[in-house]
C-alpha cells in the first residue's frame, strides 16, 4: 500500500498525516506541491494547515498547484482521495467535492474534541465503523462552517454522501451539536464515486492513546481493509 | 489599466462576519443598522486590457462562484 501526503506552502499536518499511515503499514512518501505526478500510490492525503496561508479563501490557491492536476486525473481513475480539514477545503475549491466551507457561525476559530456520527459505511473509508457509531475526534478551524445549495444537499442525502455529522455524546445530531454552523451539522462528505472524502475534523490526531482518542483509527483501518482486499483481488 | 474586483458573499448565504460587525454598530450607538455584509475589494493594474480573461480569473480565482458574487470595474 503505497500513500502520499501532498505538502503545501502551509500545511502543518503533513507530519501527523505521515506518521499515523507508516504506522498502519503504507509505504509513504511527502509529494511537494510542484510535483507534476501523483501517480502511482493508493491514497492521496491532502492535510491540514493554511496553505498559502489562507489568502483570498482557504484553499482558494493551493487548488492551482501544479500536483493538483495530477491528483483530479488520479482521482478520476479511482485512486483514494482523502482531504483533512485544509485538505477538505482544497478539495471543495477544487471541484473535486461539491459545495464550500466558509466562516465558522460564531466568527471563531474552533480547537476542541467534536463527537461525530458515522452516516454511511458503504465507502472506503469507514467501511470497518457501523452506521450511528459515534467518533471522538478533535476539530481546528476557523471556516468550517459547510454550506452548499439545495440541489447539492438533495443529491448529498439521497446518495448517502454525507459520511459524518457532527452529534452530542448519544449521536444525537442536532443543533447545539454543530460547532461551526455547518449546513445540516455535515461534517464530511464523499464524492459519487466515494472515492475522495473531505472532512473537517481530524482522524490522523486521534489515532495514539496519548492523544485522548483513538477513534480516528476507524478511517485508517477501513482504509487498510479496502486497499488489502483491492489487493487480494 | 486599472480595474477593481469587489467580491462579495452572496445575498443566500449568512454571512457571519457582516453579522458580527452590525452588532458591533450597534453596540457603537446605531441601534438601527439592519444589516452588513463584508466581502473584499482588489485594486489591479494589469499592462493591456483582455477583459475576457480578467473574468474568467474573477470566476475560477477571486472569487468562489459556490457563495460569492464579483463584479468587474475596469478604469481605463
Amino acid at each position: 500500500m503505497r500513500a502520499a501526503v501532498i505538502r503545501f506552502p502551509g500545511s502543518n499536518c503533513d507530519q501527523d498525516c505521515h506518521f499515523v499511515l507508516r504506522e498502519f503499514g503504507f509505504d509513504t512518501d511527502f509529494l511537494w506541491h510542484k510535483e507534476t505526478s501523483a501517480a502511482g500510490y493508493d491514497l492521496i492525503v491532502l492535510p491540514g494547515g493554511f496553505s498559502y496561508g489562507d489568502y483570498l479563501r482557504c484553499g482558494a490557491i493551493a487548488r492551482f498547484s501544479p500536483v493538483m492536476k495530477s491528483i483530479v486525473e488520479q482521482a478520476s481513475k479511482g485512486v483514494l482521495v482523502l482531504g483533512i480539514c485544509n485538505g477538505f477545503q482544497i478539495l471543495c475549491e477544487s471541484g473535486l467535492l461539491p459545495g464550500a466551507l466558509i466562516r465558522n457561525r460564531d466568527m471563531h476559530f474552533i480547537c476542541e474534541h467534536v463527537s461525530l456520527r458515522v452516516e454511511n459505511t458503504a465507502n472506503p473509508f469507514l467501511s470497518t465503523s457501523e452506521v450511528g457509531r459515534v467518533l471522538r475526534v478533535p476539530i481546528a478551524h476557523g471556516e468550517g462552517n459547510y454550506i452548499a445549495d439545495t440541489e447539492t444537499l438533495r443529491a448529498l442525502n439521497a446518495e448517502n454522501r454525507v459520511l459524518v455529522r457532527y452529534c452530542d455524546g448519544a449521536g444525537r445530531v442536532t443543533p447545539e451539536a454543530n460547532p461551526n454552523g455547518a449546513t445540516e451539522n455535515i461534517a464530511g462528505i464523499c464524492n459519487a464515486q466515494r472515492n475522495v472524502f473531505g472532512l473537517m475534523p481530524h482522524p490522523e490526531r486521534a489515532c495514539d492513546g496519548a492523544l485522548l482518542s483513538t477513534d480516528g483509527r476507524a478511517v485508517f483501518e477501513s482504509l487498510v481493509a479496502t486497499l488489502g482486499k483491492s489487493r487480494a483481488a | 489599466m486599472k480595474a477593481k474586483v469587489i467580491v462579495m458573499p452572496k445575498l443566500s448565504i449568512l454571512d457571519p462576519q457582516g453579522v458580527a460587525v452590525r452588532e458591533a454598530m450597534r453596540h457603537h450607538g446605531l441601534p438601527g443598522v439592519k444589516s452588513v455584509r463584508v466581502g473584499k475589494m482588489l485594486e489591479v493594474e494589469v499592462d493591456g486590457a483582455d477583459e475576457a480573461k480578467l473574468h474568467e480569473i474573477c470566476r475560477d480565482l477571486l472569487s468562489n462562484p459556490v457563495v460569492e458574487d464579483y463584479e468587474l470595474v475596469l478604469e481605463k
